[in-house]
């Protein structure tokens, strides 16, 4: 047989056909996504699939049990691209609509407002919720997708995978005491910090996980009324000059605050540090002090890409492949699962495969992190400098108080909080010679002695 | 409202947008019905009455012709707004995002169709 038949030959076999097997290794965002759009885009073209995602945890539960350790918001851009896909999240899941951001520094406040006055960003739990909650009112976010995909026909098996290997090319996958079993292609779609990563370093398919860094989650209870008196529909972000910090929120949930930290090596005293705040102490209840016995934990969250996210029948997806810098993680799940069903369904299944028509999306990705970098450089920049804290005060008040007004700096705000838009259009707008004209102007104020003498 | 609802609400008898309007955006029902309104020569008559999940407006994303139809909430109606501008960027992106979009416009057209026949079948008979 030639070569090029022999080659013909071997990429017509990595193809899904009906009845072709695809195991999917963690039932989160990502593995619920993927399982899901594989099911629709082959039932849009008449192909039946034998999904099967294997995912230890049940979701259902509380902390730690069913907690997959994220701030779990859903950016106002994933809210709207899930209801396009017919996915709807309701208000049993979404435990508060985000109408609003406020960002807080030493010299001031300001509140940042969607343009439309509509509530279109989610903040959930990805479990039931922390591990001293009480009485569960709202539903997981992860348990809500797993039970969508399950729905759509893919089976849930609440087994931990804990070898794979691959026997002429096919990926098999044992359980703890199962036989292994044969599947057609294979799907990665767990955390970083995840152990079942170890089950794909150096076994011959060329894949590194991504770099990781610590962060720091908090769930303090404090009540339903509480919330809506203090902290309201808004998120709280901070831009606080505490050395390591590179950024902080507090996210309003049902009965609970979530108060999430990113930086480098965060320790216990760096958490001490921004929650014995003015700034923090001003937007929590009046009696509050943190209690050190509330839910809280540290896990790694991906700052980078893998290396080589897929093989013959092999692809991995979300967080372990390739997510978004410090925002949106959800959202980059959604994108790299769809890319990695599309490509499954209407492509193949090789490594060229997902090459050509997966990887794209992935090194947009990736590409878009270091404009991220570049971005939160100059918010450390920021951090540090008290005048261009007060011009970026300045300018963002002005814009929020003036209606009609070109409302560049609480955009470019906006997207980088929420993580509603690309890195890439942030420093778009932000080198755009209106807002630099703006912006210089107000950094010019701010440095004047009048200015100073006047904070 | 509820503090876990995304979208906004509207109340019993609220217009969502007007006939006639310049459309920049499109509408997702979350919660209760809506009206579709249709006003010709000075008559309105109530096209059909849109339900949970279903899409409104969506002929906006893709021309820029006026707004067909009025939206008026029947009963409380939350719904969410998908931006015209970023949702054709993400569509740019990934063009399978609107495929509910064309189904959805493709079982309208076939009501419509359904609707011409009925309406000429009643002709024909008178």
């Amino acid at each position: 047989m030639s070569r090029s038949a022999h080659s013909k030959e071997k990429r017509e076999d990595l193809q899904l056909v009906d009845g072709s097997k695809v195991a999917v290794i963690g039932g989160g965002p990502a593995g619920s996504f993927v399982s899901f759009f594989l099911l629709e885009m082959a039932e849009r073209c008449g192909l039946e699939l034998d999904v099967e995602i294997f995912e230890p945890r049940d979701f259902s539960g509380v902390a730690p049990k069913g907690c997959n350790m994220c701030g779990g918001i859903i950016s106002e851009t994933l809210v709207q691209n899930l209801a396009a896909e017919g996915i709807n999240l309701p208000s049993t899941v979404v435990q508060r609509g985000i109408e609003s951001y406020k960002l807080h520094m030493d010299i001031g406040s300001v509140r940042i407002e969607t343009p439309l006055q509509e509530k279109r960003i989610g903040a959930v739990y990805r479990g039931a919720g922390p591990r001293d909650l009480t009485s569960s009112k709202w539903g997981s976010f992860d348990h809500h997708l797993e039970k969508l995909t399950a729905a759509k026909g893919a089976h849930v098996t609440r087994e931990r995978v804990v070898d794979v290997s691959f026997d002429d090319g096919r990926p098999k996958i044992a359980v703890k005491g199962g036989q292994p079993q044969s599947y057609d292609l294979l799907v990665v779609a767990v955390g970083v910090n995840s152990a079942a990563l170890r089950l794909f370093t150096g076994n011959g398919q060329g894949y590194q996980p991504p770099e990781s860094t610590k962060t720091f989650i908090t769930e303090y209870y404090l009540g339903e009324e509480t919330i809506e008196k203090t902290l309201g529909d808004s998120m709280h972000v901070f831009l606080l000059n505490i050395p390591r910090l590179e950024f902080a929120a507090i996210i309003p949930k049902g009965d609970y605050a979530s108060v999430c930290l990113l930086g480098e090596s965060i320790d216990k005293e760096l958490v001490q540090s921004f929650l014995d705040s003015p700034q923090v102490k001003a937007c929590m209840p009046g009696n509050w002090s943190s209690d050190p016995r509330s839910c809280q934990c540290s896990p790694k969250i991906s700052i980078g890409a893998a290396n080589k996210p897929f093989a013959d029948r092999l692809v991995f997806v979300g967080d372990c492949g390739v997510t978004r810098l410090y925002k949106d993680g959800i959202g980059a799940a959604y994108r790299t699962a769809k890319a990695c069903a599309t490509t499954a369904v209407f492509e193949g299944i090789s490594e060229r495969d997902f090459k050509r028509h997966y990887w794209p999306v992935c090194r947009s990705i990736r590409t878009d992190n270091s404009i991220g970098k570049l971005s939160f450089a100059v918010t450390r920049q920021i951090q540090k400098w008290r005048f261009a804290r007060r011009a970026l005060l300045r300018m963002t008040e002005k814009e929020q108080k003036m209606a009609g007004r070109r409302r560049d700096m609480s955009q470019v705000l906006w997207d980088m909080f929420t993580g509603s838009a690309p890195y890439r259009d942030i420093v778009t707008v932000s080198l755009h010679p209106r807002f630099l004209a703006r912006l210089a102007w107000e950094l010019v104020v701010a440095a004047s002695p009048i200015a100073r003498a006047e904070n | 409202m509820g503090k876990g609802e995304l979208g906004k609400t509207y109340s019993d008898g609220e217009v969502i947008t007007r006939q006639g309007d310049i459309g920049d955006c499109m509408y997702v029902i979350q919660k209760g019905e809506v009206q579709v309104l249709m006003e010709k020569d000075g008559v309105e008559t109530q096209l059909r009455v849109a339900n949970e999940g279903e899409f409104l407006g969506e002929m906006a994303i893709f021309d820029h012709e006026k707004r067909s139809a009025t939206l008026c909430a029947l009963g409380e109606a939350r719904l969410l707004t998908i931006d015209k501008k970023n949702f054709l960027k993400r569509i740019h992106k990934d063009p399978s995002l609107a495929f509910r979009l064309v189904q959805t416009m493709s079982k309208r057209v076939r009501d419509l169709s359904d609707e011409v026949t009925r309406l000429k079948a009643d002709v024909h008979r008178e």
